[in-house]
């Protein structure tokens, strides 16, 4: 499956885990800075700017969810100032730091926006039983898998399931792609 | 389908709560409100921030889905620019519609703003907040479910005056409303915590009960007394008595944080830029909160981002401690003061800048001791009881985001009990209340129910009686201003839809000029009918309000002339205060000339 096959649900999931595994997680945060690196410019990168942005309203209708969260989650919480800046050089206090401004807009974003609750109920480390005919979305078999259910095992991650989203609307005659506007102070 | 509509319009944000009247036992439901939240981003939130941007030409228009070519955005976009492009925002609009000495009519908002702003007046920016609001319930119900055709009740601080609430009805009708009602807010709030409590409410408030309405909100704090009393085997509420205008609030508070953390910062050899500043205010509100919802913290961090892109290495962090939070805020604001405590008062000065009448001494809790020692004896006429040297409530109901903050209720409920307990009362309960944001909205809402009668209604008529000053007519004593007194035109209390009968007393007014009288009002005089004449009284019984003015055409007299007028007092069904001028000798049946209330004050 390529990933401009992922869909729009799978990709913000995807960016939420992203993001937290990013920041808790070092080592998953240099194989993604790698891969980051390796990859072909994306798509969003592509395109030579068109010297009048005529009618943006249609150029990109399928991404306008994606762009938005990105909007929102700039405006709130700053996160594609942080996911831009190379933090290699910086220290953990000084990711840290940035890491509050950027959680806890981020959180207020999500809450507003969003209710998530974990697929699971149980906590993590808990066995659980699945009967025939589980959501094979919502849970993953892992480790050892074989055999006909029910399965007995470890709940390893409670998941989540996004109940509501709800971003805004976008209105009038704005290029979407400019999810923070650049700023010159005049005066 | 018609509804019972509640419009919050506060001073930091506005609300609507619903109800359809046809369905029997319908509850206010908070209708969310469309507004831009960013440049081409639309929201529908609960609370419409009371913010109006003026774009610039350069930024293209503000479009709404239902207005495409709009100039300036009002709600949450709009308190946004304000932290990066303040002197293009109007804030505090509804402090500014109470403020005597300005023209409230007149383009003066936002102050400061470059020329190619056209100022708008308090009165036109209220009107703005109530189209965006009409407009978004057109969006919500249809082009045929127009707002003003509801039954709508507004909300006004307790403190309002006579002028001021003429002026929030005059935005009002200017925004397409012709049938509404005024409701004091924080009787809103004890509608609200009724409908919280369902049937309950009544174990809880029962006759001899007073009830003490604290609401402290974003920009103004608003006290009111509430006395439950039997009347005929029945319960009735009545509202005895409602504080001074005390422009002290949330922002205040979260000001003088942010004022303190920037020292800190910046003596650890910082720079904070104008918008880290702004930044800092929203940061330390955050930290506020979460210290004074979680005792068992001892410090909250802060961080506050560079302007720029990059966050690494340019973001500021500082920690509010507990001892911070509550050397400022607990001490700061609410402090432990003795019943006898009063509030400071700034001198006035000859010459002030353009600006808001901020209260001078920032401690809620001397403001509260002032309100229940002048209303000491508010509750005699109701009770038959008499008080000690304060007015004793029997239970508190808090409203507003700052009571919020259990740590702060229990300071004003801890202070409150040791005056009341000195003074020989019992101790209040509290009453738990709703959501305090939302709760002014419900509560006006479930007022526009209770007035088709679902539900009991606290009356309480005008807040202050009111006085026309009348010079006395004595030889002239260089030095001296003539001694003036003050006739009563409009008793306390006086409901809504009733008229009061002046005595004869003979006002002079000339024909073809615009004649003023100097105006007072008494939140505590209580038993002055209309057409009592004070010679004298005591300098904190009457409250002197801006001049009213009536201009008499020449019509038919000649201009000049001195025509003798007695004023009819009457306060209208949507509860404001009219006066009339009508000449003891009219040229035709029924002449009368309108006194205007709201006109700039020549202080």
């Amino acid at each position: 499956m390529s990933t401009d096959d992922l869909a729009l649900t799978t990709r913000l999931w995807f960016a939420w885990l992203c993001f937290f595994k990013v920041l808790f997680d070092a080592r998953f945060a240099a194989r993604l800075w790698g891969a980051r690196r390796a990859l072909p410019p994306s798509r969003a990168e592509a395109p030579t700017p068109s010297p009048v942005p005529a009618t943006i309203s249609v150029a990109v209708p399928e991404r306008a969810g994606a762009l938005e969260l990105l909007a929102l989650l700039q405006r709130e919480g700053r996160l594609v100032d942080f996911l831009q800046q190379d933090i290699a050089a910086f220290s953990d206090a000084d990711v840290g730091i940035a890491a509050r401004v950027v959680h806890e807009g981020c959180r207020r974003a999500l809450r507003a926006h969003a209710s998530v609750e974990p697929v699971r109920p149980e906590g993590e480390g808990q066995r659980v039983t699945l009967a025939a005919g589980f959501d094979a979305d919502a849970v993953k078999l892992v480790g050892d898998v074989k055999g006909q259910p029910p399965y007995a095992g470890v709940l390893r991650h409670r998941g989540w399931r996004v109940l509501t989203i709800e971003l805004p609307q976008r209105v009038g005659e704005h290029d979407p792609r400019i999810v923070a506007p650049a700023e010159v102070e005049l005066g | 389908m018609r509804f019972a509509a509640g419009i919050d319009l506060g001073t930091t944000h506005c609300a609507i709560a619903v109800a359809p009247l046809e369905v029997e036992g319908a509850r206010p439901d908070v209708v969310r409100v469309p507004q831009l939240v960013a440049r081409g981003q639309l929201e529908a939130l609960a609370l419409l921030p009371s913010f109006l941007y003026f774009a610039h030409a350069s930024e293209g228009p503000q479009a709404l889905p239902w207005d495409a070519h709009r100039a300036f955005a009002v709600g949450e976009y709009a308190r946004a620019r304000g932290a990066d492009t303040p002197t293009r925002v109007v804030a505090s609009a509804k402090s500014w519609l109470s403020h005597p000495s300005v023209d409230r009519r007149a383009g003066i908002l936002p102050v400061g703003a470059p020329d190619d702003v056209a100022k708008i007046s308090p009165v036109e920016t209220s009107k703005r907040y109530l189209d965006h609001l009409v407009q978004a319930f057109e969006a919500q119900f249809g082009p045929d479910a127009r707002l003003p055709d509801q039954d709508v009740v507004v909300t006004v601080p307790a403190s309002f005056d006579a002028a001021a609430r003429e002026l929030t009805v005059e935005a009002a009708r200017q925004a397409g409303f012709e049938h509404l009602t005024l409701l004091e807010e924080p009787q809103a709030a004890l509608y609200a915590w009724t409908l919280a409590m369902g049937d309950a409410w009544r174990t809880h408030v029962r006759p001899g009960d007073v009830v003490l309405v604290i609401d402290v909100g974003g920009g103004t704090t608003d006290f009111s007394a509430i006395a439950a009393i039997e009347k005929d085997g029945a319960l009735e509420l009545v509202r005895v008595a409602v504080g001074d205008h005390i422009l002290l609030g949330g922002d205040n508070m979260d000001l003088a944080l942010s004022h303190l953390v920037r020292h800190k910062l910046e003596s650890d050899g910082n720079v904070v830029d104008r918008f880290q500043a702004a930044s800092l205010v929203h940061a330390c509100r955050i930290a506020k909160e979460r210290l004074l919802g979680d005792a068992s913290l001892d410090h909250a961090p802060l961080a506050v981002a560079s302007r720029g892109s990059s966050l690494l290495g340019a973001t500021l962090r500082s920690d509010l401690t507990r001892d911070d939070l509550t050397r400022v805020i607990v001490e700061g604001f609410f402090p432990r003061v003795d019943a006898d405590a009063r509030p400071a008062t700034r001198s006035r000065s000859g010459l002030t800048q353009l600006g808001l009448p901020y209260a001078a001494d920032a401690a809620v809790t001397r403001h509260l001791a002032a309100f229940l020692g002048r209303q000491a004896r508010a509750i005699e006429p109701f009770a038959g009881r008499a008080g000690g040297a304060l007015l004793h409530p029997t239970a508190v109901l808090f409203n507003g985001g700052v009571m919020k903050a259990p740590s702060l209720r229990a300071r004003v409920i801890e202070t409150l009990n040791a005056w009341i307990q000195q003074d020989g009362g019992d101790v209040v309960r509290v009453l738990q209340g709703a959501d305090l944001d939302l709760a002014v909205a419900r509560g006006a809402c479930m007022y526009a129910l209770v007035r088709r009668g679902r539900g009991l209604r606290i009356r309480g008529g005008t807040a202050r009686a009111y006085y026309v000053g009348i010079e006395s007519a004595v030889p002239a004593v260089p030095g001296l201003a003539p001694p003036v007194s003050a006739m009563c035109v409009a008793p306390f209390g006086m409901e809504e839809g009733t008229a009061a009968e002046l005595p004869p007393h003979e006002l002079g007014v000339v024909v073809g000029e615009r004649c003023t009288f100097r105006f007072f009002g008494s939140s505590v005089r209580r038993s002055d009918g209309a057409g009592t004449i004070l010679e004298e009284w005591r300098a904190d019984e009457l409250e002197e309000l801006p001049a009213i003015e009536v201009t008499l055409p020449a019509d038919g007299r000649r201009e000049g002339d001195v025509v003798p007028v007695r004023l009819r007092p009457q306060v209208t069904e949507v509860g404001t205060l009219r006066l009339e001028a009508e000449p003891l000798q009219p040229l035709k049946a029924g002449e009368l000339w309108q006194v205007e209330l709201s006109v700039r004050s020549s202080a």
